[in-house]
């Protein structure tokens, strides 16, 4: 067995010129890119050059691809920017909702001089360097869904009115409990915008309003949007709070997640729950009595907004000022409100009787 | 003075409390308490104890402090949580005890879980044995895979299940797209497998018990079980002695496979969504329930019943912080001092051993 | 008595050629440039060519500065992981004490400590944690493997308990930039400066210092090790402290290139590193690889990933690529040695003297 071979001469000089190349064919390649850099630094530099033409790009970035709420909003979202004249529409995104995931896929899209890109953002924060340097490359930022720090985007779609999502929920589990009790929230995750939101304002009402006097908000619980864990922590508050009424769950996957496991533990029919849930998803939980009514809203639609907004913004149109007006195709005229906020539409009540009317 | 044979001992030490008399039988007392002695001796040096001995207290304190925790719904969440991972945690343990590890179940078991909810959507009739089946053949192809790799090609399984990861992971990405398979997608019966119960026991839950009692007798019973522990200790000697060890190991994947595609199965009857994300990270709590429970990571100790009881453990601590409603971002760092722990115990165990065998050897010079 | 039959005159075997009883390996210039680090350069070049022609707009400063800012965690981790694994252990924490020392800094930064001081009681962190590590590998002996499966839940356990689910975003924003900035007009990130000089610091070190070449020994035999003067448990212990206070900088970089301290930074990161250093050509069993190699490794896999994003192409096909190019990579030298070996037992059955005679020889 041979340990460390003495190394010749020859090998050693062999070794070093190797190394010396190695290093010179990095620095030719840097070199190179500097070099054609000058050429080519116009199209990674410049997005507006291809908006001259009428040719105009379009990039969706999801928090996440293979979730099924936002395959609908980015159907949506295909469809509206077809319609709204773009020439190239893409998705890209990560595997994993990670804050700092979508930030290599914004670069990427930064250098290749997309017009408009869609965004809903992970973590308000980590993304916003990157949405800077693509604004100095020219491209405006429509963040949705989920928003970014607000100095980081031209105009935020919401699908709903914050407000009214966080008080529809409240109303619903208060008829289903029967106006008092205790209950919890079963979120997503503890730093995802649109969720903290939705969460102050439920607070804030339960708070204020005389008719919610006698429920009380015991625990907030984190699922992650992860089924398994949204699971568990069902589980975990059913035992930690044995008097629990109800539970809202204003994501998809924590109220699917937490009406599985009541259906099949003893608390089915004891325990409320309601929340954002898609009708596909849910469908079998209200045939089987274990949610009464829930609410969402029209995913597509967000998206199909969306796409109208970023021409907007692409062609001048409107720069995201308060009191901007543009056509949302066929859904009409939309304005942007304080903040750069441009609201969708009103939330939709889901329940047995109308349930089997959609398909999302 | 005759020595009866009976007190004899070939190792030159003779039991205590028998006389070299030949007239009077020894008294039985004193043996019977050496006996126990022992026993109670070789039942504290069980590998296993450690981690049981946890377990109990855990859920003792638990119950103190909420005693919903034991309550029968309590029961049969705990039974039900544990399920997937025990299974999980049986096939790592085979495969560590020969000294290998396989990083690529969680997306075995992904494959295999979205396999199903594929199968129920193209052929919603087919009888649920059927499924089983069909995921476990799955499981063990892809498990196969990982042995073929391994033996074939003599390399390290921690690589090569590294890459089977990645590459299995992507597979159930580029197949399931943003599809997701609900409970809605499969049949009523399918997805009561996981709720029903059996005189108050979830029936999972039993499959999983069953199929712990298997290996472990499979284990401590037959030839091919035993020479696992061979092949870990040291494989060299092993092969010396005549063990076909690509044979055995190359079985030890498949099954491992297999395992997981059982695993597989059972979390798309339990669980409410199926897609390109399942199973994800699966893996190290896998491996960590396989430490937990005094398997020896460098192969050749430990067995699948400890293996099992570590699973319980680890998904026991995620119920019991909630219940005790102790902040739930303790519960990594505690499992992480419990992996350090189990290894520290298992490291005090060998080297009193070492240190044992040696004192003897200078003995019998 | 002799035999009278006349048989022809044996021809005798021919003995001037002289054969190894193992496959002669190659030397001098050869061994280098055809070696598993020249392979893996070679590949790399390659591939920044094609993907130059292939892909529009790769060929640009621009591509260096994300590409270089994206690649950088990987890169300063492989380093010292390289050290790690050729000396037969390994290191599988890193990703979690990156992800504690970014906890830590957004917790003391929130409660309103002076970011010097945040900055070094991060890096101090990240020392403790490797200590802690190479501890109970170096002087307890336990198995490396084991104790950092551990280590990685703990702290990143740690991590969750510092900060909880909160992110902290607003870090000095004359830092932040500066971690993105980049050197002129040539697109090379500036702390581009300081990954070199580590990597130079790592290199000189593995290939050029006793110590280093002891490195080798230690990844073949403790006992071999030990006569060529190293003292096995110091040097490991001292290279877990490396990999702890390695990755505590790349989670402080990682902090401020996103501006963002969260408790899941860095996760997974590990099974990339361990990756790209495979790829790279170092031996998991321990005792081969080299940092040019394990460089050329980050930088392909890198450069794959960021030329696939940019071409739209989905992760998808990312991950089955990296999981194929791993195996490939450690499956394709075990065929080549069994290859060489079946060619040279060839070449030894040729040339023993009954093959010469044609006759077998007489039991």
């Amino acid at each position: 067995m041979k340990l460390i071979r003495n190394h010749t001469g020859k090998g050693k000089t062999a070794r070093r010129v190797v190394s010396f190349a190695a290093i010179a064919t990095s620095v030719a390649l840097i070199a190179t890119g500097c070099a054609g850099g000058g050429d080519t630094g116009g199209d990674g530099g410049g997005g507006g050059e291809a908006g001259a033409g009428g040719d105009m790009s379009i990039t969706f970035i999801p928090k996440q691809l293979n979730n099924p709420y936002t395959d609908v909003v980015l159907g949506g979202g295909e469809e509206g920017a077809e319609e709204a004249g773009f020439a190239a529409t893409e998705v890209v995104g990560p595997l994993e909702a990670s804050a700092s995931s979508q930030v290599s896929f914004i670069n990427a899209e930064t250098q290749a001089g997309t017009n408009v890109i869609v965004i809903a953002a992970n973590d308000p924060d980590a993304v916003g360097p990157a949405l800077e340097e693509a604004r100095a490359a020219g491209a405006k930022i429509v963040a949705f869904d989920s928003d970014t720090n607000p100095k980081y985007r031209d105009v935020f779609i919401s699908q709903v009115v914050a407000k009214d999502v966080a008080l529809i929920q409240v109303q619903l589990i208060a008829e289903q409990i029967g106006g008092a009790g205790e209950i919890a929230i079963l979120s997503a995750t503890a730093n995802a915008t649109n969720q903290n939101e939705w969460i102050k304002f439920m607070e804030e009402e339960l708070e204020s309003n005389p008719e919610y006097a006698d429920i009380n908000l015991v625990a907030k619980v984190y699922g992650d949007d992860d089924d398994t864990k949204s699971f568990q922590e069902a589980q975990g508050l059913m035992q930690a709070y044995p008097n629990l009424k109800g539970i809202i769950s204003p994501t998809t996957v924590g109220i699917a997640a937490a009406a599985r496991y009541l259906s099949t533990s003893e608390y089915k029919g004891k325990v409320a729950l309601t929340g954002l849930g898609l009708p596909n998803e849910m469908r079998p939980f209200v045939k089987d009595g274990t949610v009464t009514e829930f609410a969402l809203w029209d995913p597509a639609q967000l998206g199909y907004v969306a796409a109208f907004a970023g021409k907007a913004l692409a062609d001048g149109d409107i720069t995201g000022e308060e009191g901007d007006t543009f056509e949302a195709g066929e859904l009409g005229e939309r304005e942007v409100g304080e903040n750069g906020i441009v609201i969708v539409g009103p939330p939709t009540q889901f329940n047995a009787d109308n349930i089997d009317d959609y398909d999302f | 003075m005759t020595q009866t044979p009976a007190t004899q001992n070939p190792a030159g030490t003779t039991p205590a409390g028998a006389t070299s008399t030949g007239s009077q039988p020894p008294s039985p007392r004193p043996t019977n308490t050496r006996n126990a002695g022992r026993s109670v001796g070789s039942f504290l040096k069980l590998r296993e104890l450690p981690v049981t001995a946890a377990l109990i207290v855990l859920v003792v304190v638990t119950y103190a402090a909420n005693p919903l925790f034991l309550g029968p719904q309590g029961i049969k969440d705990l039974l039900l949580n544990a399920t997937i991972i025990i299974i999980l945690a049986v096939g790592q343990a085979l495969v560590i005890i020969t000294r290998n590890v396989d990083l690529s179940v969680g997306s075995m078991l992904g494959l295999v879980a979205f396999g199903t909810g594929t199968l129920f959507q193209v052929m919603p009739d087919i009888p649920i044995i059927a499924a089983f089946g069909v995921g476990m053949l799955f499981g063990a192809a892809l498990g196969a895979v990982n042995g073929l790799l391994v033996t074939v090609a003599k390399v390290p399984a921690l690589v090569i299940t590294l890459g089977t990861l990645y590459i299995y992971r992507g597979l159930n990405n580029a197949w399931a797209g943003g599809t997701q398979y609900f409970a809605d997608d499969r049949p009523a019966a399918f997805g009561s497998l996981s709720v029903d119960t059996v005189l108050g026991f979830p029936l999972i839950t039993l499959i999983a018990i069953l199929v712990v009692i298997a290996v472990a007798l499979y284990m401590m019973g037959t030839r091919p079980g035993r020479d696992l522990y061979a092949i870990g200790s040291d494989p060299d000697a092993a092969r010396l002695f005549g063990i076909p060890i690509g044979r055995r190991v190359f079985l030890v994947f498949l099954a491992n496979g297999v395992l997981a595609g059982l695993a597989g199965v059972l979390y798309a009857s339990r669980f409410n969504s199926v897609g390109a994300n399942t199973g994800l990270g699966m893996e190290l709590d896998v491996v960590a329930a396989a430490v937990v429970g005094g398997v020896a990571i460098f192969g050749g100790s430990g067995t699948v019943v400890g293996a099992a009881i570590g699973a319980v453990l680890l998904t026991t601590i995620t119920s019991a912080l909630t219940a005790l409603r102790v902040d739930k971002f303790w519960q990594q760092a505690i499992v992480g001092v419990l992996i350090l722990a189990a290894i520290i115990i298992d490291r005090l165990a060998s080297i009193r051993t070492a240190r044992k065998l040696r004192l003897s050897e200078a003995r019998d010079v | 008595m002799s035999d009278t039959l006349t048989t022809a005159p044996a021809p005798t075997p021919d003995t001037s050629k002289t054969i190894a009883a193992v496959p002669k390996g190659r030397t001098g210039a050869a061994r280098i440039l055809l070696g598993r680090d020249a392979i893996m350069i070679y590949v790399l070049i390659a591939f920044v060519v094609y993907a130059s022609i292939a892909i529009p707009r790769f060929a640009s400063p621009v591509t260096v500065g994300f590409l270089l800012l994206d690649v950088i965690p990987v890169l300063l981790i492989a380093l010292p992981m390289t050290l790690v694994i050729i000396t037969g252990e390994i290191d599988l924490s890193v990703a979690s004490i990156a992800g504690l020392t970014s906890a830590l800094m957004g917790v003391l930064w929130a409660a309103g400590w002076d970011i010097g001081v945040v900055l070094l009681v991060s890096l101090l962190a990240g020392v403790v944690a490797g200590a802690f590590n190479g501890f109970l590998v170096a002087v307890v002996g336990l198995p490396s493997l084991a104790v950092t499966i551990g280590t990685l839940a703990l702290f990143r356990g740690l991590a969750l308990v510092v900060i909880g689910d909160n992110a902290v975003a607003n870090f000095p924003p004359e830092l932040t930039s500066f971690v993105t900035s980049k050197i002129g007009g040539t697109g090379i990130p500036t702390v581009m400066i300081g990954v070199v000089i580590l990597a130079v610091f790592f290199g000189v070190l593995l290939h050029m210092t006793p110590f280093g070449r002891g490195l080798y020994a230690l990844g073949f035999s403790r006992e071999a090790a030990t006569f060529v003067g190293i003292t096995v448990n110091r040097a490991k212990f001292w290279l877990y402290v490396g990999t702890g206070s390695v990755s505590a900088l790349a989670g402080i970089y990682w902090t401020l290139r996103y501006s963002s301290a969260r408790s899941d930074n860095a996760s997974g990161l590990e099974l990339t590193v361990i990756a790209a250093v495979l790829l790279g050509g170092v031996s998991i069993f321990g005792g081969k690889g080299s940092i040019p190699g394990v460089i050329a490794g980050v930088l392909l896999i890198g450069t794959i990933n960021y030329a696939l994003r940019l071409g739209r192409i989905s992760d998808v096909v990312l991950i089955i690529v990296t999981g194929s190019l791993l195996i490939a990579s450690v499956v394709a030298p075990s065929v080549f040695d069994a290859l060489k070996r079946w060619q040279h037992d060839r070449r030894v059955r040729r040339s023993l003297p009954q093959a010469a005679l044609g006759t077998q020889p007489t039991p």
